[in-house]
């Protein structure tokens, strides 16, 4: 009797084709990247105000153009994507015990959601409108 | 009438005479509460006494029938042909080379299974007369989902990484892990870092999560190997503030 065991391997390169969960990780990943280059207009954005009010508002006119208003739309459908995936896996990473109990991940989702409102709407009153 | 019947394509591979694995097709009867593993069993009864999977319960406890169901990693024990289409494809578990037709080998787990040192290594060896290492429900509970794992290899036919990087550890041999380190009875922790806490350990995971999605016992070695490496990164900054603890 002889072993001869067949090897199958993953293509590479495109092997996150191949199912659809592992098209939502790379989409998951990739977010972060479009969240970085928001970061990057940002800090850009600050560098150019820090240059004068012409400067700043080129930048702004540049920003609120068709190229622009079209990245930040997108970057904000990866933002809405990459917190609605990390707050999903914080009950993973951060499991809690309560009274000898599991606490339900659906709560500990929920607390995450719920602190990004708050958040959220105590920024918008301090430096926004 | 006639009776109502189920194609299944199942991947063959006889490493003495193939080069390649190939399909072959089976029409076998449909009953209503068969499962994948009964209409295989059928064909290996009434149909192709050549056909090898590996089988034993039949009740999703013992892990052996570990497949590929429709290019899921599924147990055929635990999968109803109700909920298949009318052409079932089955493979042998994907990242697994393939001994013969649906047997896949296995040795690399095991290895690596091993190296986690997956048992409880209590403080001090207790003789069997003094009694038994006591826990309250509350220390049972912080890993007992953990336990439930029955090592069906699902998970690692899921993981990319698995399939990328062959020295990665892999999910239910970090998950095994996590739950003795949990373990109010074990001291073992330390004598695991080497091995979990390395590269090839739980830094290989990027966090896909399609181990605990396929993971027919709920046990979820995605969330053990988070937790195992925010513990880690803990252990990492804690020897620069008390370096006199570095090991």
């Amino acid at each position: 009797m002889t072993r001869r065991p067949y090897i199958r391997d993953l293509p590479r390169t495109s092997w996150w084709l191949e199912q659809p969960r592992y098209i939502r990780y790379m989409a998951r990943e990739i977010s972060a990247a479009f969240i970085g280059i928001y970061v990057l207009l940002l800090i850009t954005g600050l560098f150019r105000l820090s240059q004068g009010k012409a400067a700043y508002e080129t930048f702004l006119a540049s920003a609120e153009g068709p190229v622009g208003l079209s990245f930040a739309v997108i970057a904000m459908v990866f933002a809405i994507y990459h917190t609605y995936t990390w707050f999903q896996v914080t009950p993973k990473a951060m499991p809690l015990m309560f009274a000898g109990k599991r606490v339900p991940g659906a709560i500990i989702v929920a607390a995450h959601w719920f602190g990004f409102v708050i958040v959220s709407a105590a920024l918008w009153l301090l430096v926004g409108s | 009438m006639s009776e109502r019947t189920v194609e299944l394509e199942i991947q063959r591979y006889d490493p003495e005479q193939d080069d390649a694995p190939h399909f072959q097709i089976y029409t076998v009867p449909y009953r209503e509460d068969w499962v994948v593993l009964d209409a295989i069993n059928y064909i290996k009864d009434e149909l192709d006494r050549t056909l090898s999977y590996r089988w034993s319960c039949h009740m999703a406890v013992c892990g052996s029938c570990g497949m590929a169901v429709n290019g899921e990693p599924a147990l055929a024990c635990h999968t109803f042909l109700r909920d298949c289409p009318d052409r079932i494809r089955v493979e042998p578990l994907q990242n697994f080379p393939i001994e013969r037709d649906l047997v896949v080998v296995t040795d690399d787990f095991i290895d690596k299974l091993g190296s986690v040192k997956p048992y409880v290594v209590p403080k001090e060896e207790k003789d069997v007369d003094d009694g038994e290492y006591l826990q309250t429900p509350a220390e049972l509970a912080r890993y007992k989902q953990y336990t439930a794992c029955i090592n069906c290899l699902l998970c690692y036919s899921a993981c990319p990484q698995y399939a990328l990087n062959d020295g990665f550890v892999g999910p239910a041999a970090l998950a095994l892990a996590h739950r003795y380190n949990l373990d109010s009875r074990d001291v073992g922790r330390g004598a695991r870092e080497e091995v979990v806490a390395s590269n090839p350990g739980i830094w290989e995971c990027s966090f896909v999560g399609a181990c605990s999605e396929v993971c027919p016992k709920s046990v979820d070695p995605a969330a053990a190997i988070q937790q195992t490496k925010i513990a880690s990164t803990g252990d990492y900054f804690m020897s620069f503030l008390m370096p006199w603890t570095r090991k």
